[in-house]
């Protein structure tokens, strides 16, 4: 097994990086490209390793199912401890299965934000078309289409926003591209 | 109290610190510092900003030391700013002690002791004359006196005691500490909590307050065990690796303060520890930290809570020079519109007192 | 890895200059500077606390052949880390690593160690050698 490099330029790839992830999170369901990339072994998606470069560090447990080489190569980047259940992780990075939502560390009632982040690697993610997302962030309506996600999301995402202010928020990352869907965002399908 | 945010100060800040800036290099006329100098001349100075700024780096602290014109409470606060700047690695394994290169190593408790009492370089003995050779400079000092001997074992002295059954054990443990720089303190304080905020405690503070409990505020009848000083190997184990590796070497001055515990119903009276560790060489600020951390073991050890240094919440909230230093200095931001209330309130009280 | 780490860049280049070539390499990371949560025990060898934090340099390279070498350095120095690390590296290699153990690592060791020992003799001369007072009551 060989360790590929991460950032080139660490600091400011991690910071244009950073950049990206608060516009994702303050305009959920915009697409942002990810340009500053890593050379992340398969099978991380590139904006999905940038993401975890950038977020996690020693302090953060991660959980993934990405397998041995993405776990060496986080473990070397990103100097994170890895864990074995999804529950323990402050982020989490699924290329799989998306692990149960409610499975997921949901911070409490007065610290919320001690809660998880899941970076879900999808097939496809398409702006402006699909999904109608509304919440905060959101002056009237955003469109988002998502390819590859699990057929009961719906529910769960609903089940995730009633925990309000605990709960997960979620990366979607396919690609160079990712979107995120905070706990506050609500979705309502195509129709 | 309350400030407010005022503007149309700029010309006159750029101002203050460009004579700031001129002040702190003095006469041009003379040679300006190096840190090369600093860090070797003035290493107890160096020593004291690592300790209480919680960060070793000699180069770093020399540079604070300069910037701030020697005023080391501003240098600590200047190094804890900077290690905000920087990623955390991880936590080393703790650092062994007792595998220390002795450079001193002295006991008040036993004369003859399994290595010996080493005096190192210190300013014991010394009679405290002002020496006006060093007044003059471009003196060459002679090199000290060298002794080549067989490598001596050191056993700590709290050892010898524990041998004889005498020495309350301190259990053993891994557990992960509890870190300061990430959670904010909370009271109850474990042990493993106050000796962090001791270690970059403000000597001054702990040195009072040390000296509070040997005079009778706090029950203490303290001997020094040991104090050594000298260097440590720094261990870490980086998770890509798996096994740990050498950092390097630091140097660190310890004191086990030995003091007498008269037993309680589960413990036989037995002697029980006070522990300073602090970065560099500074033996009164570990002497003070082992006399305090001693005051404030009194709860756990069944003892009455009298005394200010036996007061976790005063000593733990009040021995950090950089937040004591924040909080004392933000009296001096602007707080017009709070004192004008003050102001309305007095003139209104004294036309009161004055109608009557 | 203890003796580079011990070493500082000036020094360990100028070792290098008596060594074999060292290999080319690229950055897998770093050399970068951060920190490490230096630990102590409780009295000594109880339970383990912060002390404070060392600064520390790393740098992670790999050769051309794929070798990967690591360095973990206290202190700032971004050349003393990568060198470390290239030579973590070429030492690896069972067909380098004889000429470089003795060009570069055991001379350092042995500077190390004078240095060590000439701070234990000064230490020993401040060694106190009590002699009992006899008539002293």
């Amino acid at each position: 097994m060989t360790l590929t490099p991460g950032f080139a330029d660490p600091v400011p790839d991690a910071q244009s990086c950073f950049r990206a992830l608060l516009e994702a999170m303050a305009r959920p369901g915009r697409v942002q490209r990810i340009k500053a990339l890593p050379e992340a072994p398969v099978p991380l998606a590139p904006a999905a390793a940038a993401a975890l470069l950038t977020l996690a560090d020693a302090e953060t447990p991660v959980w993934t199912d990405g397998g041995p080489a993405a776990e060496a190569w986080l473990r070397f980047h990103a100097g994170c401890p890895l864990v074995a259940g999804p529950g323990d992780a402050a982020f989490l990075l699924a290329v799989g299965g998306m692990p149960a939502l409610a499975s997921l560390e949901a911070g409490t009632e007065e610290e919320p934000h001690r809660s998880a982040t899941l970076i879900l690697q999808v097939a496809a993610l398409e702006q402006g078309e699909g999904w109608h997302l509304s919440g905060p962030g959101i002056e009237h309506v955003h469109r988002l289409r998502v390819e590859g996600l699990p057929p009961g999301f719906l529910a769960e995402w609903s089940a995730n926003a009633a925990r309000f202010p605990r709960g997960a928020d979620l990366l979607l990352c396919a690609g160079t591209r990712l979107a995120a869907l905070p706990r506050t965002t609500r979705i309502e399908e195509a129709g | 109290m309350a400030y407010v945010a005022v503007k149309g100060g700029e010309r006159a800040i750029e101002a203050a610190h460009a004579w700031l800036a001129e002040e702190r290099r003095g006469d041009p006329a003379l040679p300006e510092l190096t840190l090369a100098q600093i860090e070797a001349q003035l290493g107890l100075a160096v020593d004291r900003v690592m300790a209480e700024g919680a960060c070793h780096d000699r180069g770093l602290a020399a540079l604070a030391i300069k910037q701030a014109r020697g005023d080391l409470i501003e240098a600590a606060f200047l190094l804890r700013a900077y290690r905000t700047t920087l990623p955390r690695f991880g936590a080393s394994n703790p650092i062994e002690t007792d595998a220390m290169r002795i450079r001193r190593r002295i006991s008040a408790t036993y004369k003859e002791l399994p290595g010996g009492q080493v005096l190192g370089p210190t300013f014991d003995y010394t009679h405290r004359l002002l020496d006006f050779a060093l007044a003059a400079e471009g003196g060459t000092v002679p090199p000290a006196p060298e002794r080549r001997t067989d490598a001596v074992p050191m056993p700590r002295v709290t050892g010898l005691l524990a041998q004889e059954g005498l020495m309350a054990p301190e259990p053993p443990s891994e557990a992960e500490p509890p870190d300061l720089t990430r959670e904010p303190l909370g009271f109850p304080a474990d042990r493993p909590l106050r000796l962090q905020a001791l270690a970059r405690g403000d000597e001054g503070f702990l040195l009072s307050l040390g000296y509070s409990t040997q005079r009778g505020y706090g029950n203490a009848h303290p001997f020094v065990g040991e104090i050594r000083m000298g260097a440590v190997t720094v261990e870490f184990e980086p998770p890509e690796l798996g096994f740990p590796i050498e950092l390097g070497e630091i140097t660190v001055t310890e004191c086990q303060m030995v003091n007498q515990f008269a037993g309680s119903r589960t413990e036989p009276p037995q002697f029980t520890r006070g522990y300073g560790l602090v970065f560099g060489h500074g033996e009164r600020k570990a002497m003070a930290m082992a006399l305090v951390d001693r005051a404030l073991r009194a709860e756990e050890l069944g003892e009455p809570v009298e005394a200010p240094a036996q007061n976790q919440e005063f000593v733990l909230y009040h021995c950090d020079n950089v937040e004591a230093t924040g909080f004392v200095e933000h009296l001096k931001l602007p707080h017009y519109v709070d004192f004008q209330s003050e102001l309305e309130k007095i003139r209104l009280l004294r036309r009161e007192a004055e109608g009557e | 890895m203890g003796v580079l780490a011990r070493a500082d860049a000036a020094s360990i280049a100028a070792r290098l200059d008596d060594a074999p070539a060292l290999p080319a390499h690229s950055r897998l990371r770093g050399p970068e500077t951060g920190l490490v949560m230096a630990r102590g025990r409780q009295g000594g060898d109880g339970a383990p606390f912060n002390l404070g934090e060392v600064t520390v340099t790393r740098c992670s390279v790999r050769l051309a052949d794929g070798t990967v070498g690591h360095a973990y350095v206290a202190g700032r120095d971004a050349r003393q880390a990568e060198l470390a690390a290239v030579l973590d590296a070429a030492l690896q290699d069972p067909a380098a690593r004889p000429a470089l153990l003795a060009a570069v690592i055991e001379p350092l060791a042995a500077e190390q160690a004078a240095r060590a020992a000439r701070d234990a003799a000064r230490a020993a001369a401040t060694r106190v050698e009590f002699f009992t007072m006899a008539t002293m009551r």
